[in-house]
């Protein structure tokens, strides 16, 4: 960890000790700011929050959304759940891990794109649905995606 | 001057999903070149999805539809407007007069869509606040025992009672009690919980703090799941308001009592929607679900005794105090009572947000107001409940929504997802994914839902791949018994729910 990162992690560390059940949102607040939760914080973290290494670890791994490595520039997930299946995500995340030369968890060769699997995005009328950071999309198809993609300039993997 | 043109425009998760703002957009700017002053008011969505953008316009006192709407749509909207509107191939005529809603019972999605969600003035008109200030007349005793005699059951999923929930909780010794308001809304298919988030958050605001007064809690917390980030903002900017006009704080409304509101958001747990995993998730752990009892009624959220109830049993509970116990429990059918919101999703026509009092039949809900399948072939299969939720066949959709009748049909309403499949579904694939879901969101106490899971998926693919069909079909069999019979919670117990219902109804695709 750089200074920087350093100075803004010890920030949120103090920001959220005194608050009650405060590690969610203290991992929130730091892979809001960092992009990721650094394994390197984990100590600090666990001080701050009088919890084990181990505990504070233990929760970070738990949750889908903490990541401990820094994603690509832009996160894609698509929706695997049933009403978008029912409108043909199984075709359309099968296109997009194509399209991108990826799978589940990867990130494009150009560092733009990491693809994520999401369950449900609470847009089940108009599916199937997608999240690019944080804009949700309704009826996507292979196209739509294309178009999505498009909008952010380089995705080199064709 | 000429007055101004009042339009509205939804800024919900779905409209925006479908371009709501690039809309709003196109319209500033062709406003601007037309020289034509426009009121633009982002309301919160009707839940007319199908319909999105639906933009409204106030004309002589009453808002008139066109939808769904594109920026190309609207040079002709606007002249349409200022000369026969209803010559407009998008128009639909009188808003509430649209058949869809207007056939509708709408008590908890009353407000929906008919103002800017985050305006408290816009609330207060439109009735709200009215069960808080009934609430605040009353012992506490007495707000419970409306809840109770109203025959509000929690619609998160498992239908218990609210009233006898909120008298454990009331009837508990302890300085410290909670409400924790389940706003995780995992299952697919569902909707209804961020729709009134965004469109009316100030109701579940008003519904926490009348749960607070009942049972004596000054502390409130929202658990909400991160895949809403809308409905998040919303209901953050809500909550600051609301305690800028003392509706939240130390002095509520002026009367002493004190309520304190905090949102706080999952991290993409399926698992953390449970009640129990939920609450462990608050206290900043893992969302491992916890034996029953203590019921979180007696020790809770920092072991303390706390009412859990989803949004819209909060959100119920402000009809109950405004309009009366009787008033509320005169809707609906049997021991359900109330009304019920569905949400009809997947491959459907005309998806989107129908409360109704209980007893509908879910081919009314489909045909009548889905208008059948998006794809316009047949539909096959239904899956009512969400992802625990089993699938039906058309032999039974003429069963009422009702929490009893559907238990027995061996199936659920859960929290009234609706999600339709046309004939190009291959059942034992929805099987798989079944489990495959269990799989992944387990929370890993009990060894037949977190191992069972997998199983089930190396069962069902070689099921599909013909191996050995017959034994394969008697092993998932145990395995499903042996899922319900040896799990914990509702995960484990009820994957089987979907699996069992496509083999009983749809045998063909696993043969
Ligand atoms: C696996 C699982 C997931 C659940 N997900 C949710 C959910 O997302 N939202 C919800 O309100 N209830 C959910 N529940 C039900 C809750 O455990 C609990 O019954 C509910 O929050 C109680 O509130 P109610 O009585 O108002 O429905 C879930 C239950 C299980 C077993
Ligand atoms: S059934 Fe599954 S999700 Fe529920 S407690 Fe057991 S392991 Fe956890
Ligand atoms: S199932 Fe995909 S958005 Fe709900």
């Amino acid at each position: 960890m750089d200074e920087q990162t350093e100075d803004r992690l010890t920030q949120l560390i103090a920001q959220y000790r005194d608050v009650a059940g405060g590690l969610l949102p203290l991992l929130h607040a730091i892979q809001d700011s960092l992009g990721y939760v650094p394994v390197d914080a984990v100590p600090a973290i666990a001080r701050g929050l009088h919890l084990s290494r181990a505990e504070v670890h233990g929760v970070i791994s738990f949750y889908h959304d903490f990541r401990s490595e820094p994603a690509g520039a832009h996160l894609l997930q698509i929706c695997r759940a049933e009403a978008c299946q029912a409108m043909g995500s199984r075709a359309l995340e099968a296109y997009a891990k194509t399209r991108l030369g990826i799978d589940y968890g990867g990130t494009t060769t150009d560092g733009a794109v990491t693809l994520e699997p999401v369950y449900c995005l609470g847009n089940c009328a108009c599916s199937p649905s997608v999240r690019l950071d944080h804009e949700i999309h309704a009826r996507v198809d292979a196209a739509r995606l294309d178009e999505l993609l498009a909008g952010l300039g380089a995705v080199t993997s064709q | 001057m000429t007055a101004s043109l009042r339009l509205f425009l939804p800024r919900d998760t779905t409209a925006l999903a479908l371009g709501a703002d690039r809309v709003a957009a196109a319209l500033a700017r062709e406003a601007a070149s037309r020289g034509l002053p426009v009121e633009l008011v982002r309301n919160g969505s009707r839940g007319l999805f199908w319909l999105e953008p639906l933009l409204e316009a106030e004309l002589r006192g009453e808002r008139v539809a066109f939808g769904p709407v594109d920026s190309a749509s609207l040079p002709s909207i606007l002249a349409a407007l200022a000369a026969n509107p209803g010559n407009h191939p998008l128009y639909l005529g009188p808003v509430e007069e649209i058949p869809y809603l207007k056939s509708q019972q709408r008590l908890t999605f009353a407000r929906a869509g008919q103002g800017n969600p985050l305006c408290l003035d816009s609330y207060r008109k439109l009735a709200g606040f009215s069960g808080l200030e009934r609430a605040l007349r009353l012992d506490a005793q007495d707000i419970v025992t409306a809840v109770t005699e109203s025959g509000l059951r929690g619609r998160g999923g498992a239908a218990f009672p609210a009233g006898i929930k909120w008298q454990t909780v009331l009837d508990a010794p302890g300085e410290q009690k909670y409400i924790v308001c389940n706003a995780d809304e995992g299952d697919s298919g569902t909707f209804a919980d961020r729709l009134l988030m965004e469109a009316d958050p100030y109701q579940l605001i008003e519904g926490m703090i009348i749960a607070g007064l009942a049972v004596g809690a000054s502390r409130g917390y929202i658990y909400m799941r991160s895949e809403y980030p809308r409905a998040r903002d919303v209901l953050a900017s809500a909550i600051e308001r609301a305690r800028a006009r003392q509706y939240l704080g130390n002095n509520i409304c002026g009367s002493g009592r004190a309520f304190e509101l905090e949102l706080r958001l999952g991290a993409g747990a399926y698992i953390c929607g449970e009640e129990t995993a939920l609450l462990d998730s608050l206290e900043g752990k893992r969302g491992v679900v916890r034996a029953k009892p203590p019921l979180p009624a007696i020790a809770g959220l920092f072991g303390r005794p706390t009412v859990v109830n989803n949004v819209l049993t909060l959100a119920a509970v402000t009809t109950v105090l405004a309009q009366g116990a009787a008033f509320y429990r005169d809707f609906g059918t049997g021991r359900s009572r109330g009304t019920i919101a569905v949400q009809l999703a997947g491959n459907i026509r005309r998806g989107g947000l129908v409360e109704l009092a209980f007893g509908a039949t879910l081919r009314e809900l489909v045909q009548d107001y889905g208008g059948g399948t998006h794809s316009g072939r047949p539909v096959r299969a239904i899956q009512v409940g969400g992802p625990l939720g089993a699938y039906l066949p058309e032999s039974l959709w003429d069963t009422p929504l009702d929490y009893e009748a559907f238990a027995g049909i061996n199936a659920m309403l859960g929290h009234g997802g609706v999600v339709v499949f046309d004939d190009s579904v291959d059942m034992a694939a929805q099987a798989r994914f079944a489990m495959a879901f269990c799989a992944v969101e387990s929370c890993g106490k009990c060894t037949p839902c977190r191992i069972g899971s997998v199983r089930g998926m190396e069962v069902i693919d070689r099921i599909i791949a013909r191996q050995a069909p017959t034994e394969n079909l008697a092993l998932l069999r145990d395995l499903c018994d042996t899922m319900e019979a040896g799990s914990l919670c509702a995960m484990g117990g009820l994957t089987p729910s979907p699996v069992r219902s496509a083999l009983a109804h749809f045998p063909e695709d696993f043969s």
